[in-house]
Protein backbone atom coordinates (compact mmCIF):
# COMPACT_ATOMS: atom_id res chain seq x y z
CA UNK A 1 0.00 0.00 0.00
CA UNK A 2 1.12 3.97 -0.97
CA UNK A 3 2.06 5.04 2.22
CA UNK A 4 0.79 8.34 2.54
CA UNK A 5 2.21 11.34 3.87
CA UNK A 6 0.83 13.77 6.53
CA UNK A 7 1.44 16.98 8.60
CA UNK A 8 1.72 16.65 12.74
CA UNK A 9 4.02 19.96 13.72
CA UNK A 10 4.99 23.20 11.88
CA UNK A 11 6.76 26.08 13.85
CA UNK A 12 7.62 29.61 11.83
CA UNK A 13 9.38 32.80 12.29
CA UNK A 14 8.02 35.32 9.89
CA UNK A 15 7.84 39.19 10.23
CA UNK A 16 4.37 39.21 11.50
CA UNK A 17 4.31 36.48 13.85
CA UNK A 18 7.03 34.79 15.33
CA UNK A 19 4.49 31.57 17.15
CA UNK A 20 1.72 29.73 14.81
CA UNK A 21 -1.19 31.96 17.52
CA UNK A 22 0.60 35.03 16.07
CA UNK A 23 1.05 34.15 12.36
CA UNK A 24 -2.43 33.07 12.46
CA UNK A 25 -4.22 36.49 13.97
CA UNK A 26 -1.74 38.31 12.14
CA UNK A 27 -2.90 36.88 8.72
CA UNK A 28 -6.44 36.81 9.92
CA UNK A 29 -6.47 40.70 10.54
CA UNK A 30 -4.23 41.03 7.33
CA UNK A 31 -1.55 42.51 9.47
CA UNK A 32 1.79 43.39 7.31
CA UNK A 33 5.19 42.26 8.81
CA UNK A 34 6.62 44.88 6.37
CA UNK A 35 8.67 47.83 8.22
CA UNK A 36 11.14 50.98 7.04
CA UNK A 37 14.96 49.33 7.55
CA UNK A 38 16.84 52.12 8.03
CA UNK A 39 20.19 50.68 7.54
CA UNK A 40 19.03 50.17 3.67
CA UNK A 41 18.58 53.86 3.52
CA UNK A 42 22.19 54.19 4.93
CA UNK A 43 23.39 52.06 2.29
CA UNK A 44 21.77 54.06 -0.51
CA UNK A 45 18.92 51.09 -1.60
CA UNK A 46 16.27 51.95 -3.28
CA UNK A 47 14.07 49.94 -1.45
CA UNK A 48 14.21 50.92 1.82
CA UNK A 49 11.15 48.61 3.46
CA UNK A 50 11.68 44.71 4.22
CA UNK A 51 10.32 41.82 6.14
CA UNK A 52 12.63 41.25 9.38
CA UNK A 53 10.89 38.83 12.20
CA UNK A 54 10.59 40.47 15.47
CA UNK A 55 12.12 39.47 18.88
CA UNK A 56 14.45 36.42 17.55
CA UNK A 57 17.30 37.25 19.65
CA UNK A 58 15.10 37.13 22.95
CA UNK A 59 13.66 33.90 21.60
CA UNK A 60 17.54 32.29 21.11
CA UNK A 61 18.92 33.47 23.99
CA UNK A 62 16.00 31.46 25.99
CA UNK A 63 16.32 28.21 23.57
CA UNK A 64 19.97 28.09 22.75
CA UNK A 65 23.38 27.77 25.21
CA UNK A 66 25.90 29.85 25.13
CA UNK A 67 28.11 27.60 23.28
CA UNK A 68 25.17 27.10 20.15
CA UNK A 69 24.27 31.03 20.31
CA UNK A 70 28.33 31.47 19.74
CA UNK A 71 28.21 29.54 16.43
CA UNK A 72 24.51 30.32 15.20
CA UNK A 73 24.29 33.49 12.62
CA UNK A 74 20.70 34.78 12.06
CA UNK A 75 19.82 32.11 8.97
CA UNK A 76 20.80 29.32 11.97
CA UNK A 77 18.52 31.42 14.49
CA UNK A 78 15.55 31.33 12.34
CA UNK A 79 15.90 27.95 11.14
CA UNK A 80 16.32 26.35 14.12
CA UNK A 81 13.51 27.92 16.25
CA UNK A 82 11.31 26.96 13.39
CA UNK A 83 12.95 23.31 13.57
CA UNK A 84 12.44 23.48 17.29
CA UNK A 85 8.61 24.70 17.42
CA UNK A 86 7.33 22.36 14.87
CA UNK A 87 9.50 19.46 16.82
CA UNK A 88 7.16 20.55 19.52
CA UNK A 89 3.88 21.00 18.18
CA UNK A 90 4.28 17.02 16.57
CA UNK A 91 4.60 16.37 20.27
CA UNK A 92 8.14 15.72 20.74
CA UNK A 93 10.73 16.47 23.69
CA UNK A 94 13.34 18.40 22.95
CA UNK A 95 16.21 15.63 23.46
CA UNK A 96 18.53 16.53 26.99
CA UNK A 97 22.22 16.76 25.02
CA UNK A 98 23.36 14.28 27.30
CA UNK A 99 20.85 11.73 26.22
CA UNK A 100 22.78 9.28 23.28
CA UNK A 101 19.98 8.53 21.54
CA UNK A 102 19.29 8.94 18.17
CA UNK A 103 15.99 9.51 16.15
CA UNK A 104 17.21 7.06 12.99
CA UNK A 105 13.64 7.53 11.49
CA UNK A 106 13.66 11.42 11.41
CA UNK A 107 15.62 13.50 9.25
CA UNK A 108 15.86 17.12 7.46
CA UNK A 109 15.89 19.29 4.66
CA UNK A 110 16.26 22.72 5.21
CA UNK A 111 17.96 24.61 2.40
CA UNK A 112 18.23 28.70 1.78
CA UNK A 113 18.41 30.95 -1.33
CA UNK A 114 21.64 32.77 -0.35
CA UNK A 115 21.77 31.55 3.36
CA UNK A 116 24.86 32.50 5.52
CA UNK A 117 26.20 35.14 2.75
CA UNK A 118 26.32 37.72 5.89
CA UNK A 119 28.73 35.95 7.89
CA UNK A 120 30.83 35.66 4.89
CA UNK A 121 30.77 39.52 3.96
CA UNK A 122 31.03 40.77 7.53
CA UNK A 123 33.55 37.94 8.81
CA UNK A 124 35.43 35.22 6.83
CA UNK A 125 36.19 38.25 4.04
CA UNK A 126 37.51 41.28 5.88
CA UNK A 127 39.54 38.73 8.35
CA UNK A 128 41.20 36.63 5.86
CA UNK A 129 41.69 39.78 3.56
CA UNK A 130 44.05 41.25 6.30
CA UNK A 131 46.15 38.02 6.63
CA UNK A 132 44.00 37.36 10.14
CA UNK A 133 43.05 34.01 9.06
CA UNK A 134 43.56 32.13 12.24
CA UNK A 135 41.45 34.72 14.05
CA UNK A 136 38.34 33.48 12.30
CA UNK A 137 37.80 30.45 14.89
CA UNK A 138 36.02 27.21 14.72
CA UNK A 139 32.46 28.36 14.20
CA UNK A 140 32.86 29.71 10.35
CA UNK A 141 32.57 26.96 8.36
CA UNK A 142 29.47 25.70 9.94
CA UNK A 143 27.80 28.82 9.52
CA UNK A 144 28.56 29.25 6.11
CA UNK A 145 28.40 25.76 4.66
CA UNK A 146 25.39 25.21 2.91
CA UNK A 147 24.06 22.77 5.01
CA UNK A 148 24.58 24.81 8.22
CA UNK A 149 20.98 25.42 8.99
CA UNK A 150 19.95 21.57 8.59
CA UNK A 151 23.37 20.63 10.30
CA UNK A 152 22.45 23.10 13.27
CA UNK A 153 18.79 21.46 13.66
CA UNK A 154 20.38 17.70 13.28
CA UNK A 155 22.48 18.50 16.37
CA UNK A 156 19.24 19.98 18.43
CA UNK A 157 17.33 17.30 17.32
CA UNK A 158 19.07 13.92 17.41
CA UNK A 159 17.62 13.60 13.75
CA UNK A 160 19.42 10.09 12.57
CA UNK A 161 17.71 10.18 8.71
CA UNK A 162 18.61 12.00 5.82
CA UNK A 163 20.05 15.72 6.98
CA UNK A 164 20.80 17.93 4.10
CA UNK A 165 19.54 21.51 2.56
CA UNK A 166 18.41 22.08 -0.46
CA UNK A 167 19.08 25.11 -2.84
CA UNK A 168 16.58 26.34 -5.57
CA UNK A 169 16.19 29.94 -5.24
CA UNK A 170 12.59 30.87 -3.95
CA UNK A 171 11.20 27.77 -4.96
CA UNK A 172 13.48 26.60 -2.38
CA UNK A 173 10.95 25.79 0.87
CA UNK A 174 8.25 24.08 -1.26
CA UNK A 175 11.39 21.72 -3.21
CA UNK A 176 12.43 20.98 0.77
CA UNK A 177 8.66 20.22 1.42
CA UNK A 178 8.18 18.30 -1.47
CA UNK A 179 11.21 16.05 -1.32
CA UNK A 180 10.60 15.19 2.36
CA UNK A 181 7.22 14.09 1.48
CA UNK A 182 8.60 11.38 -1.28
CA UNK A 183 11.20 10.04 1.07
CA UNK A 184 8.39 9.51 3.60
CA UNK A 185 6.15 7.95 0.65
CA UNK A 186 9.12 6.22 -0.64
CA UNK A 187 9.50 4.44 2.79
CA UNK A 188 13.00 6.14 3.51
CA UNK A 189 11.75 8.05 6.32
CA UNK A 190 8.96 8.29 9.12
CA UNK A 191 9.35 11.71 9.81
CA UNK A 192 10.91 14.66 8.37
CA UNK A 193 11.58 18.43 8.97
CA UNK A 194 10.92 20.08 6.10
CA UNK A 195 11.39 24.02 5.51
CA UNK A 196 13.61 26.87 4.30
CA UNK A 197 15.63 29.73 6.05
CA UNK A 198 16.46 33.04 4.83
CA UNK A 199 18.59 35.22 6.71
CA UNK A 200 17.43 39.47 6.94
CA UNK A 201 20.65 40.86 5.19
CA UNK A 202 21.06 43.66 3.03
CA UNK A 203 23.92 41.70 1.56
CA UNK A 204 21.42 38.78 0.36
CA UNK A 205 18.91 41.85 -0.43
CA UNK A 206 21.39 44.14 -2.36
CA UNK A 207 21.51 42.52 -5.78
CA UNK A 208 18.08 42.40 -6.05
CA UNK A 209 17.87 45.65 -5.42
CA UNK A 210 20.44 46.55 -8.25
CA UNK A 211 18.50 44.16 -10.53
CA UNK A 212 15.83 46.98 -9.68
CA UNK A 213 12.96 43.90 -9.26
CA UNK A 214 12.31 45.48 -5.30
CA UNK A 215 9.70 47.93 -4.61
CA UNK A 216 11.01 51.63 -4.34
CA UNK A 217 7.25 53.67 -4.52
CA UNK A 218 6.57 53.09 -1.43
CA UNK A 219 9.19 53.61 1.31
CA UNK A 220 7.32 55.86 3.33
CA UNK A 221 4.42 53.50 3.92
CA UNK A 222 5.78 49.73 4.36
CA UNK A 223 2.69 48.21 5.05
CA UNK A 224 1.60 49.02 1.76
CA UNK A 225 4.45 47.98 -0.06
CA UNK A 226 4.01 44.37 -0.86
CA UNK A 227 1.42 44.59 -3.75
CA UNK A 228 1.08 40.87 -5.29
CA UNK A 229 -1.86 41.36 -8.21
CA UNK A 230 -2.06 45.15 -7.98
CA UNK A 231 -2.22 47.47 -10.50
CA UNK A 232 0.08 49.84 -8.54
CA UNK A 233 2.65 46.76 -7.83
CA UNK A 234 6.17 48.09 -8.45
CA UNK A 235 8.51 44.76 -7.32
CA UNK A 236 8.79 42.49 -4.55
CA UNK A 237 9.58 43.44 -0.95
CA UNK A 238 12.82 41.84 0.19
CA UNK A 239 11.82 39.57 3.30
CA UNK A 240 13.05 37.04 5.71
CA UNK A 241 12.78 34.39 8.59
CA UNK A 242 12.05 30.52 8.18
CA UNK A 243 9.10 28.04 9.01
CA UNK A 244 9.31 24.16 9.62
CA UNK A 245 6.80 21.30 8.44
CA UNK A 246 7.02 18.17 10.12
CA UNK A 247 6.17 15.79 7.89
CA UNK A 248 5.42 11.79 8.97
CA UNK A 249 3.73 9.16 7.85
CA UNK A 250 0.60 8.17 7.83
CA UNK A 251 0.56 5.38 10.26
CA UNK A 252 3.08 6.66 12.18
CA UNK A 253 1.06 9.99 13.19
CA UNK A 254 -2.31 7.64 14.28
CA UNK A 255 -0.43 5.27 15.88
CA UNK A 256 1.25 8.30 18.03
CA UNK A 257 -2.32 9.31 18.24
CA UNK A 258 -1.68 12.70 17.78
CA UNK A 259 -3.48 15.89 15.85
CA UNK A 260 -3.05 16.08 12.08
CA UNK A 261 -3.27 19.28 10.12
CA UNK A 262 -3.64 18.30 6.82
CA UNK A 263 -1.86 15.62 4.33
CA UNK A 264 0.47 16.69 1.46
CA UNK A 265 -1.51 15.08 -1.14
CA UNK A 266 0.83 15.67 -3.81
CA UNK A 267 3.62 17.16 -5.25
CA UNK A 268 5.55 18.17 -8.14
CA UNK A 269 8.93 19.56 -9.34
CA UNK A 270 10.48 20.79 -12.93
CA UNK A 271 12.43 23.48 -14.36
CA UNK A 272 11.56 25.32 -17.94
CA UNK A 273 14.85 25.05 -19.24
CA UNK A 274 15.04 28.44 -19.65
CA UNK A 275 12.93 28.15 -22.75
CA UNK A 276 9.80 29.74 -24.15
CA UNK A 277 10.04 32.73 -22.83
CA UNK A 278 11.58 31.55 -19.77
CA UNK A 279 15.02 32.66 -18.46
CA UNK A 280 17.31 32.42 -15.82
CA UNK A 281 14.94 34.85 -14.14
CA UNK A 282 11.69 34.11 -15.78
CA UNK A 283 9.05 31.20 -15.64
CA UNK A 284 8.66 29.39 -18.73
CA UNK A 285 4.90 29.44 -18.48
CA UNK A 286 4.76 25.62 -20.29
CA UNK A 287 7.09 24.72 -17.55
CA UNK A 288 4.85 26.32 -14.71
CA UNK A 289 1.71 24.68 -16.12
CA UNK A 290 3.26 21.52 -16.39
CA UNK A 291 3.93 21.63 -12.73
CA UNK A 292 0.57 22.40 -11.62
CA UNK A 293 -0.76 19.91 -13.26
CA UNK A 294 1.90 16.97 -12.42
CA UNK A 295 0.95 18.06 -8.76
CA UNK A 296 -2.49 17.38 -9.31
CA UNK A 297 -2.51 13.94 -11.49
CA UNK A 298 0.38 12.45 -8.17
CA UNK A 299 -2.71 14.03 -5.59
CA UNK A 300 -4.79 12.25 -7.94
CA UNK A 301 -7.71 14.78 -7.87
CA UNK A 302 -8.64 16.58 -10.60
CA UNK A 303 -8.59 20.30 -11.33
CA UNK A 304 -11.91 21.08 -10.41
CA UNK A 305 -11.11 19.93 -6.50
CA UNK A 306 -8.56 22.65 -5.65
CA UNK A 307 -10.43 25.26 -3.21
CA UNK A 308 -7.63 27.94 -2.60
CA UNK A 309 -4.26 28.98 -4.63
CA UNK A 310 -1.71 30.47 -2.88
CA UNK A 311 0.43 31.53 -5.30
CA UNK A 312 4.14 32.60 -6.17
CA UNK A 313 2.73 35.62 -6.91
CA UNK A 314 5.06 38.43 -5.95
CA UNK A 315 4.14 41.70 -6.97
CA UNK A 316 6.38 41.85 -9.92
CA UNK A 317 5.60 42.05 -13.61
CA UNK A 318 4.92 37.69 -13.38
CA UNK A 319 2.47 38.32 -11.73
CA UNK A 320 -0.25 38.78 -14.81
CA UNK A 321 1.25 35.39 -16.63
CA UNK A 322 1.51 33.62 -13.32
CA UNK A 323 -2.59 34.31 -12.83
CA UNK A 324 -2.79 33.32 -16.38
CA UNK A 325 -1.05 29.91 -16.21
CA UNK A 326 -2.92 28.89 -12.95
CA UNK A 327 -6.35 29.65 -14.81
CA UNK A 328 -5.24 27.22 -18.19
CA UNK A 329 -3.89 24.39 -15.52
CA UNK A 330 -6.51 24.00 -13.88
CA UNK A 331 -8.96 24.85 -16.65
CA UNK A 332 -10.97 27.45 -15.12
CA UNK A 333 -12.40 30.43 -17.34
CA UNK A 334 -12.22 33.78 -16.06
CA UNK A 335 -14.77 34.48 -13.31
CA UNK A 336 -14.12 30.69 -12.25
CA UNK A 337 -10.78 30.42 -10.67
CA UNK A 338 -10.71 29.38 -7.14
CA UNK A 339 -9.59 31.95 -4.49
CA UNK A 340 -6.38 32.84 -5.03
CA UNK A 341 -4.01 34.60 -2.53
CA UNK A 342 -0.44 35.79 -1.83
CA UNK A 343 0.54 35.18 1.47
CA UNK A 344 3.73 37.67 0.07
CA UNK A 345 1.41 40.79 0.22
CA UNK A 346 1.49 40.23 4.42
CA UNK A 347 5.16 39.03 4.75
CA UNK A 348 7.16 40.00 1.92
CA UNK A 349 9.52 37.63 0.01
CA UNK A 350 11.40 35.68 2.04
CA UNK A 351 13.31 33.99 -0.87
CA UNK A 352 14.24 30.59 0.15
CA UNK A 353 12.14 30.26 3.38
CA UNK A 354 9.16 31.69 1.29
CA UNK A 355 7.81 28.18 0.15
CA UNK A 356 7.92 27.28 3.72
CA UNK A 357 6.61 30.22 5.56
CA UNK A 358 3.17 30.15 2.91
CA UNK A 359 3.02 26.43 3.50
CA UNK A 360 2.30 27.02 6.79
CA UNK A 361 -0.16 29.74 6.16
CA UNK A 362 -1.84 27.27 3.53
CA UNK A 363 -1.93 24.64 6.17
CA UNK A 364 -3.34 26.72 8.88
CA UNK A 365 -5.87 27.69 6.61
CA UNK A 366 -7.17 24.34 5.53
CA UNK A 367 -6.86 23.24 9.40
CA UNK A 368 -8.85 26.28 10.85
CA UNK A 369 -11.05 26.60 7.76
CA UNK A 370 -10.73 29.83 6.96
CA UNK A 371 -8.83 31.75 3.62
CA UNK A 372 -6.80 34.66 4.00
CA UNK A 373 -6.72 38.29 2.53
CA UNK A 374 -4.60 39.04 0.06
CA UNK A 375 -3.80 42.52 0.95
CA UNK A 376 -2.81 45.91 -1.28
CA UNK A 377 -4.54 44.84 -4.35
CA UNK A 378 -7.70 46.80 -3.99
CA UNK A 379 -6.66 48.12 -7.74
CA UNK A 380 -6.44 44.55 -9.03
CA UNK A 381 -4.01 44.59 -12.24
CA UNK A 382 -5.66 45.26 -15.46
CA UNK A 383 -4.44 41.79 -16.71
CA UNK A 384 -6.16 39.82 -13.69
CA UNK A 385 -8.87 42.11 -13.23
CA UNK A 386 -10.84 39.05 -15.11
CA UNK A 387 -10.42 37.31 -12.46
CA UNK A 388 -10.71 39.77 -9.32
CA UNK A 389 -13.67 38.00 -7.83
CA UNK A 390 -11.44 35.33 -6.96
CA UNK A 391 -8.92 37.29 -4.84
CA UNK A 392 -10.08 37.93 -1.00
CA UNK A 393 -9.71 41.58 0.44
CA UNK A 394 -10.77 40.27 3.77
CA UNK A 395 -10.58 36.84 5.32
CA UNK A 396 -13.56 34.18 4.71
CA UNK A 397 -14.29 31.71 7.08
CA UNK A 398 -14.75 28.34 5.05
CA UNK A 399 -15.20 25.62 7.40
CA UNK A 400 -15.84 23.88 3.87
CA UNK A 401 -12.40 24.05 2.84
CA UNK A 402 -10.89 20.72 1.64
CA UNK A 403 -7.70 21.51 -0.63
CA UNK A 404 -5.17 23.78 -1.45
CA UNK A 405 -2.54 24.07 -4.09
CA UNK A 406 0.89 26.18 -3.08
CA UNK A 407 3.64 26.83 -5.52
CA UNK A 408 7.25 28.23 -5.74
CA UNK A 409 8.43 29.57 -8.49
CA UNK A 410 12.18 30.59 -8.38
CA UNK A 411 15.33 31.81 -10.72
CA UNK A 412 16.65 29.33 -12.28
CA UNK A 413 13.35 28.69 -13.98
CA UNK A 414 12.68 26.24 -11.34
CA UNK A 415 9.34 25.29 -10.33
CA UNK A 416 7.50 23.65 -7.11
CA UNK A 417 4.07 22.65 -6.68
CA UNK A 418 2.56 21.05 -3.28
CA UNK A 419 -1.43 19.69 -3.14
CA UNK A 420 -2.32 20.24 0.73
CA UNK A 421 -5.80 18.58 1.98
CA UNK A 422 -7.48 19.22 4.96
CA UNK A 423 -7.16 16.29 7.73
CA UNK A 424 -10.80 14.67 8.19
CA UNK A 425 -10.52 11.82 10.60
CA UNK B 1 46.29 41.51 37.58
CA UNK B 2 46.24 39.10 40.08
CA UNK B 3 46.55 35.53 39.24
CA UNK B 4 42.86 35.29 41.16
CA UNK B 5 41.80 37.80 39.07
CA UNK B 6 43.37 35.69 35.60
CA UNK B 7 41.54 32.61 37.11
CA UNK B 8 38.13 34.41 36.86
CA UNK B 9 38.64 35.58 33.81
CA UNK B 10 39.99 32.58 32.34
CA UNK B 11 36.98 30.14 33.60
CA UNK B 12 34.28 33.35 32.97
CA UNK B 13 35.76 32.92 29.30
CA UNK B 14 35.72 28.85 29.08
CA UNK B 15 32.36 28.92 30.88
CA UNK B 16 29.82 28.77 27.45
CA UNK B 17 32.19 25.59 26.73
CA UNK B 18 31.38 23.26 29.51
CA UNK B 19 29.37 20.87 29.17
CA UNK B 20 30.29 19.36 32.63
CA UNK B 21 28.71 22.27 34.72
CA UNK B 22 29.43 20.14 38.11
CA UNK B 23 32.95 19.86 37.29
CA UNK B 24 32.41 23.85 36.60
CA UNK B 25 30.89 24.43 40.25
CA UNK B 26 34.45 22.75 41.97
CA UNK B 27 37.07 24.45 39.03
CA UNK B 28 40.22 24.44 40.47
CA UNK B 29 44.04 25.16 38.91
CA UNK B 30 44.09 21.37 38.07
CA UNK B 31 41.05 20.94 36.56
CA UNK B 32 42.00 19.39 32.93
CA UNK B 33 39.53 21.55 30.08
CA UNK B 34 38.95 18.70 27.57
CA UNK B 35 38.73 15.48 30.43
CA UNK B 36 36.69 17.00 33.05
CA UNK B 37 34.91 20.36 31.96
CA UNK B 38 34.03 18.03 28.77
CA UNK B 39 34.70 21.34 26.75
CA UNK B 40 34.72 20.58 22.74
CA UNK B 41 38.12 19.98 21.92
CA UNK B 42 37.39 22.02 18.07
CA UNK B 43 35.86 24.97 20.44
CA UNK B 44 39.49 25.09 22.13
CA UNK B 45 40.75 27.65 19.03
CA UNK B 46 37.83 29.79 19.88
CA UNK B 47 38.70 30.05 23.54
CA UNK B 48 42.37 30.83 22.75
CA UNK B 49 41.12 34.02 21.18
CA UNK B 50 38.76 34.77 23.83
CA UNK B 51 42.10 35.01 26.31
CA UNK B 52 44.02 37.01 23.68
CA UNK B 53 40.82 39.60 23.47
CA UNK B 54 40.43 39.76 26.85
CA UNK B 55 44.22 39.77 28.24
CA UNK B 56 45.65 41.75 24.73
CA UNK B 57 48.53 38.96 24.47
CA UNK B 58 49.15 36.71 21.41
CA UNK B 59 49.27 33.21 21.79
CA UNK B 60 51.26 31.37 19.35
CA UNK B 61 49.82 27.73 18.32
CA UNK B 62 52.66 25.54 20.18
CA UNK B 63 51.83 27.59 23.40
CA UNK B 64 48.21 26.61 23.15
CA UNK B 65 48.64 23.06 22.21
CA UNK B 66 50.65 22.90 26.03
CA UNK B 67 47.72 23.39 27.80
CA UNK B 68 45.98 21.03 29.45
CA UNK B 69 44.37 22.64 32.99
CA UNK B 70 43.10 25.79 34.21
CA UNK B 71 46.22 25.96 36.15
CA UNK B 72 48.21 25.53 32.44
CA UNK B 73 46.39 28.46 31.05
CA UNK B 74 46.72 30.97 33.79
CA UNK B 75 50.30 30.09 33.89
CA UNK B 76 50.31 31.05 30.20
CA UNK B 77 48.35 34.17 30.53
CA UNK B 78 50.68 35.47 33.12
CA UNK B 79 53.89 34.99 31.39
CA UNK B 80 52.85 36.58 28.45
CA UNK B 81 51.48 39.69 30.56
CA UNK B 82 54.87 39.97 31.84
Amino acid sequence: MKRRVVVTGMGVISPNGTSLENFESALRRGESGIRYIPVLEELNFGCTVGGVPQGVDELAAFNFDEEELLAMNMNHRYGSLAALQAWKDAGFERPERADDRVYWEAGAIIGSGIGGIHTIAEKLVPTVKSGRVRRLGSTLVEQIMGSGVSARVSGLLALGNKVSSNSAACSTGNEAIADGYLRIKCGLAERMLCGGSESSSYYIWAGFDAMKVLARKYNDTPERASRPMSASAAGFVPSSGAAILHLENLENAQKRGVRIYAEVLGAALNCGGHRNGGSMTAPNPVSVQRCIKAALSDAGIGPEAIDVINGHLTATFADPSEIASWAAALERMPGKLPFVISTKSMVGHALGAAGAIESVATVLMLHRGFVHPSINCEDVHPEIEPYANSIPHETKDLPELRTAIKAGFGFGDVNACLVFRKWES
Amino acid sequence: MTEQEIFDKVVAILKPYVKNKDALAQVSHETNILDELKVNSARLVDVVLAFEDEFNIEIADEDADAVDTVGDAVRLIKEKLG
